[in-house]
């Protein structure tokens, strides 16, 4: 039982850490707290249903065009409504309430469209379940976890390996300098949505092929919580996300199991109070972030 | 050359007094034109949500820590005011005076929390704690009732003369509420507490090199804070006769910060003008229920690219510029965006 709970733990740990490193990336180039990331999840969820439901496509076509899709979206947002911003100057407050508008647009769109009752969603990577000592795992845990690995894998690649890594964290140290230099610095951050929003949508089709189930406020729970994951880890820093995720995921499920149910939702929150009162720049985060939101 | 524009607060300034004294009396007229307790209603909700914007003004406005947990202070008071009414039979006078205290110690509880934060990290630390506050008024059910919230607060009396929206008594408790705290908040911004407060806002680290305790005045600021929400959750309380922890979600708190953000930070006529317009035009756009969300985000980024200071809010104060080649990081970013 316990270790059952562990187990489902660490599943939702992964999806937390995939949202989580979203909310990172962008923050570590913008420095800027994107609040619409729930939504953007939420988002890719519902590209995710279109493509299986409506579509009737396979599974990585599906995952593909929700990837595309979301990450369209992502861009848009980067370029309809935070570009201009950043090009009059705007205080990261203004940001701020920009996002949490887009965010407000995106899941009322996807209610209007979509309606808003919770909606099924097809199973995926379906094939039985097998036990480890005890611990029931189905073929999309799996998944998960695979996936999971495979992409903060790349994403780590990605960052510390190529050179548009190292533009990202050339721009995320001092944005004039990277440009003085050469880099593109608008491309590179339109990068850095595409990548985010692909986070999230794959965070959102997992979800949902969980679950069995979307509905257009999902994202804002699951967004407040990774969010609170980025922020324990040491916002701005990958690998924090990640631990971040993973620590509340698997806090929350031992919470059920001692705490019971109705306590476990505010897990993520308690825990990041107390780190941060010992450690006010989370797990692995530097001192100096010089930053004001 | 320089554009003019139409400042709305410089107007304001310059005929302040008549202004305020046609705004009074029309807002005194307000019960007795015959509207729909609706009507006075709405304008109740106005009153609670601008004593709100007012209360997250010091902390967001004045020292310059977004909040996103601002409900949570409102809850402690809105179940203060609601638990004193029905448990020990307060009358409202009372109750308020006792959110008033307790919304103080939240505020510290909070203050203290967040001492030590800057930034993201505060940002989150306030939203952690309206969950936790939130989770604690659904769990703890002997006190709170849980979930199902609390039920018959009886009606706000004066002189033995029940005070209802409908006689308008309600109506004038929130005016009479809302006016104390705007008389509270501009002395206290007028004093040195106020100044201080901005100083730590502009540069906390030059504002503890003059001498300041900048920690103190981070705390006082939200101690102030806590105080006057936990006054707009009594009053709430009292208004709606009906309590419960949904009431006070993770939206009310980004409401609230929309509201002080829309009307203009640090400004306590942009509090009000941004509670106004966000209480009635959501209702206005009843009719057009499903929609009422999209258009709301909609306007707030609308209204961020168009006016970003806020309604009120003015762009008075000539950004202080660092010597040639000096940047700070955060300009250095902004002149990067430009140079591409």
């Amino acid at each position: 039982m316990l270790s059952q709970q562990i187990f489902n733990g660490l599943i939702l740990g992964c999806i937390y850490a995939l949202l989580a490193v979203g909310y990172s990336l962008v923050f570590g180039i913008l420095r800027l707290l994107n609040m619409s990331h729930g939504a953007v999840y939420t988002a890719g969820a519902f590209m995710g249903l279109l493509g299986a439901s409506y579509l009737h496509m396979g599974a990585v076509p599906t995952i593909l065009f929700a990837m595309l899709l979301t990450g369209a979206v992502n861009v848009c947002i980067n370029r309809a409504v935070l570009q201009p911003l950043r090009e009059q100057g705007a205080a990261n407050i203004t940001m701020l309430i920009s996002v949490t508008g887009v965010s407000y647009i995106i899941q009322n769109t996807l209610m209007l469209v979509f309606g808003s009752q919770k909606l099924p969603f097809p199973k995926v990577f379906d094939f039985g379940s097998f036990r480890v000592g005890g611990v029931l795992v189905t073929s999309i845990q799996v998944m998960i976890v695979l996936v999971t690995v495979v992409l903060l894998g790349a994403l780590g690649l990605i960052t510390k390996h190529t050179r548009t890594g190292l533009a990202m964290r050339c721009i995320s140290q001092n944005p004039k300098a990277s440009n003085m230099v050469g880099i593109d610095v608008r491309w590179i951050i339109s990068f850095t949505f595409i990548v985010s929003g692909i986070c999230a949508a794959i965070a959102g089709y997992m979800v949902s092929g969980y679950y069995q189930l979307v509905y257009f406020t999902m994202g804002t729970t699951a967004g407040l919580k990774a969010f609170a994951a980025a922020v324990l880890g040491g916002i701005g820093i990958l690998s924090g996300s990640v631990v971040g995720g993973i620590l509340i995921g698997l806090c929350e499920a031992l919470a059920t199991v001692v705490f019971g149910g109705e306590y476990s939702e505010a897990t993520a929150y308690v825990i990041l109070f107390l780190v941060l009162l010992i450690k006010p720049s989370g797990l692995f985060g530097k001192d100096d972030v010089d930053e004001k939101v | 050359m320089k554009q003019k524009r139409f400042d709305l607060a410089g107007f304001a300034g310059r005929y302040k007094l008549p202004l305020l004294l046609v705004l009074l009396a029309a807002l005194a007229a307000v019960p007795f034109l015959g509207l729909s307790s609706y009507v006075v209603r709405v304008f109740c909700m106005v009153f609670t949500y601008s004593i709100l914007t007012i209360s997250l003004n010091f902390v967001t406005g004045y020292l310059g820590a977004t909040s996103m947990g601002h409900a949570s202070l409102y809850c402690v008071g809105a179940y203060v005011g609601a638990l004193a009414a029905t448990r020990a039979g307060c009358n409202i006078w009372v109750s308020l005076v006792l959110a008033v205290l307790v919304g103080c110690l939240a505020g510290g509880l909070l203050g203290v929390c967040t001492i030590k934060l800057s930034g993201s990290y505060m940002t989150v630390t306030t939203l952690a704690f309206a969950q936790v506050v939130t989770m604690v008024a659904k769990n703890w059910t002997s006190v709170t009732n849980g979930t199902l919230g609390i039920k018959d607060i009886p009606k706000a009396r004066l002189l033995g003369a029940e005070l209802t929206v409908r006689n308008g008594g309600m109506y004038f408790v929130g005016l009479g509420l809302l006016i104390l705290c705007l008389l509270f908040s501009s002395m206290v911004i007028r004093s040195k507490y106020g100044r201080a407060f901005i100083a730590v806002r502009d540069d906390e680290l030059g504002a503890r090199m003059m001498g300041l305790k900048t920690r103190n005045y981070r705390l006082l600021g939200t101690v102030i804070s806590g105080a006057l929400a936990g006054l707009a959750g009594c009053y709430y309380a009292y208004l709606t006769g009906y309590i419960d922890p949904v009431t006070f979600s993770f939206d009310i708190s980004m409401t609230i910060l929309t509201m002080a953000i829309l009307g203009g930070l640090a400004s306590l006529p942009g509090s009000i003008a941004g509670a106004a317009i966000l209480t009635v035009f959501p209702e206005l756009l009843r009719s057009l229920d499903v929609y009422r969300y999209l258009f709301f985000g909609f306007i707030l980024v609308i209204m961020m690219r168009l006016r970003p200071q806020g309604i009120l809010g003015s762009v008075k104060a000539a950004r202080y510029t660092l010597p040639k080649g000096v940047l700070r990081p955060a300009a250095a970013m902004e002149q990067g965006k430009e140079g591409t």
